[in-house]
């Protein structure tokens, strides 16, 4: 019996395991094949690669997209994780009835669809004439609760000596945050960074509704229209799919257990 | 003084939240207000006219709406699938047996790293009449003439059940697979000596123990699964025929691909928000009745 699971889980595992990357492993591939191998199913790397990318060049301007995703995803992270954090650090540190309230309040918001306010945001980033800028992507997820509870899930395990400490040597209440907690919490700031840039870049449903120009199109909105062609270069196309993929696919190498940890840290319970 | 110090740190708390609170407020509240009514509104662009809740009316005789909450229902079939894969991984990655556990997560977890997009365009190509899944299914003999996935509508249903179930198992055994850890040794060496066995131990203590992870994960699926847009945009454009159109796709066609009707497609999307508020709010009042007990 022992024996028999012994041989018998890894091998399930392996197996199972592998169907979970095999479309991964099968993009990458494929972004080096011509359509016609793809289509009668080789599975090695072939050297259709150059091809592929000069067609994908001539299809649509992969580097305007490719900018406009960094962009606002960089900027998308970077604000995110400063009103967030300045947030849910304030929400723990200086918490009195009142603002514990107005946390339970914030909450109420998770229960709102993007789509419900979809429109009436679209209405409303379109009569300040922000549609197609960087400014409409970000604002709406600009203050995550999910990175507040998370923030304030850190901040209450940071120690209430140090803040008495920097506060007898004379630094003001924002110095502490910015000297003080960002450093200690640079951990928290990791997950949080690769959640939200992640979030960003991968973001389709908001930004399909106020990213309309050639020019402000990102890279998940460039692969939607590839797709809507009449003609489908699958090499093309799934070359424009791995290189959409690498950006995150590197950030989840290099940082998977961060990631594991910012997306289950602020449920702790 | 120690009063005036103890109100300015107040005074400085408020302001560090400010700026957070002043967004949620603008960019959710406000807007789920304003949803409500434009929901109230009938017209093109900026010519609507107040129509009371005739919109609301209008849902209930809406053939279209009714088969994307149809399609909607199939695609809950993927929250016991993927929840209980997860659960199974999560209790093989935590197994004494399992030699390299990480190397297993990372390949389970690799598919978040994907954007919905990325992966719906994947799973298009691959179960495309010429794709790979039919070639493979000509080249063994399985089915000499292929199978037209996108053409018939449970199969194209099934193809979007596989893309979520394999999208999402990794992220879900995530959460699992630590709330196990987290759960302390001794309970099961307690159990053992009182003479529980394997499964007994499994049913009486892990799984009672996992039940508010379970419960938030349930509460996360269910939300993201009544949303669901990229893959039904990008997997199967919602056809053949609305076979697989999700809500919030139909609400983005009514509002942004066919002529605009804001009005109409807000009340949607506002039905939409009552029933995940209810949802979870009862999902929610579950979890906690149960943790009396």
């Amino acid at each position: 019996m022992t024996k028999c699971k012994k041989v018998l889980l890894p091998l399930i595992m392996l197996l199972t395991s592998l169907l979970f990357i095999f479309p991964i492993f099968w993009m990458f591939v494929s972004a080096t094949n011509d359509t016609a191998g793809i289509v009668m199913g080789k599975l090695t790397f072939g050297t259709a690669l150059p091809t592929n990318f000069e067609n994908l060049m001539k299809a649509k301007n992969i580097w305007t997209a490719m900018f406009n995703s960094l962009r606002n995803a960089a900027l998308q992270t970077v604000l995110s994780l400063f009103i967030s954090s300045l947030a849910g650090y304030g929400f723990e540190v200086f918490h009195d009835r009142h603002k514990d309230a107005l946390m339970n309040v914030l909450l109420l918001s998770m229960l709102i669809p993007q789509i419900t306010t979809a429109i009436p945001l679209f209405k409303m980033f379109s009569s300040w004439g922000l549609l197609n800028t960087w400014i409409a992507f970000v604002l709406p997820g600009i203050a995550s609760v999910f990175l507040i509870m998370l923030f304030r899930q850190s901040a209450r395990s940071f120690p209430g000596e140090v803040i008495q400490a920097a506060r007898v040597d004379g630094l003001g209440e924002f110095g502490i945050f910015i000297r003080m907690f960002v450093p200690i919490m640079a951990p928290t700031y990791v997950a949080a960074l690769t959640i939200t840039f992640m979030n960003a870049w991968n973001s389709y449903l908001w930004p399909s509704i106020v990213m309309l120009s050639n020019e402000s199109t990102t890279m998940p909105l460039l692969l939607a229209n590839l797709m809507s062609g009449y003609t489908q270069d699958y090499g093309m196309i799934l070359l424009a799919v791995a290189i959409c993929t690498l950006p995150t696919l590197l950030i989840f190498a290099f940082l998977q257990k961060s990631f594991a940890s910012g997306i289950t840290g602020a449920v702790k319970m | 003084m120690k009063l005036t110090y103890a109100k300015r740190l107040n005074l400085v708390g408020w302001l560090f939240i400010a700026p957070a609170v002043v967004m949620i407020f603008i960019m959710s509240f406000s807007a789920i207000i304003q949803a409500f009514g434009i929901s109230l509104q009938t017209g093109m662009g900026n010519n609507m006219k107040w129509t009371g809740f005739s919109n609301y009316l209008r849902i209930l005789k809406d053939p279209t709406f009714q088969t994307t909450v149809g399609n909607t229902l199939v695609y809950l079939l993927q929250i016991p699938v993927m929840l209980g894969l997860a659960l199974l991984y999560a209790q093989a990655l935590n197994n004494v047996h399992l030699r390299c556990p990480g190397l297993y997560r990372v390949m389970i977890f690799l598919p978040c790293a994907m954007a919905s997009v990325s992966y719906s365009l994947v799973f298009r190509i691959l179960f495309a009449s010429d794709g790979l899944i039919n070639t493979v299914l000509r080249f063994t003999g399985l089915n000499q003439n292929g199978i037209n996935f996108f053409g018939g509508a449970w199969t194209s249903r099934m193809v979007i059940l596989i893309a979520l179930v394999w999208r999402w198992t990794g992220y879900n055994m995530v959460f699992l697979s630590a709330a196990m850890q987290s759960i302390d040794p001794a309970i099961y060496e307690a159990a053992t000596i009182d003479g529980a066995s394997g499964f007994q131990r499994y049913f009486r203590v892990t799984l009672p123990l996992l039940r508010p992870t379970l419960v938030l994960l349930c509460i996360m699926t269910l939300s993201g699964t009544i949303q669901l847009f990229d893959e039904s945009v990008n997997l199967t454009n919602g056809g053949p025929a609305n076979a697989t159109l999700s809500i919030s796709h139909y609400i983005y066609n009514l509002a942004f691909k066919y002529t605009p009707n804001f009005g109409y497609a807000t009340a949607l999307s506002f039905v939409v928000f009552i029933v995940i508020a209810i949802l979870t709010l009862l999902q929610m009042k579950v979890g906690d009745k149960r943790d009396e007990m």
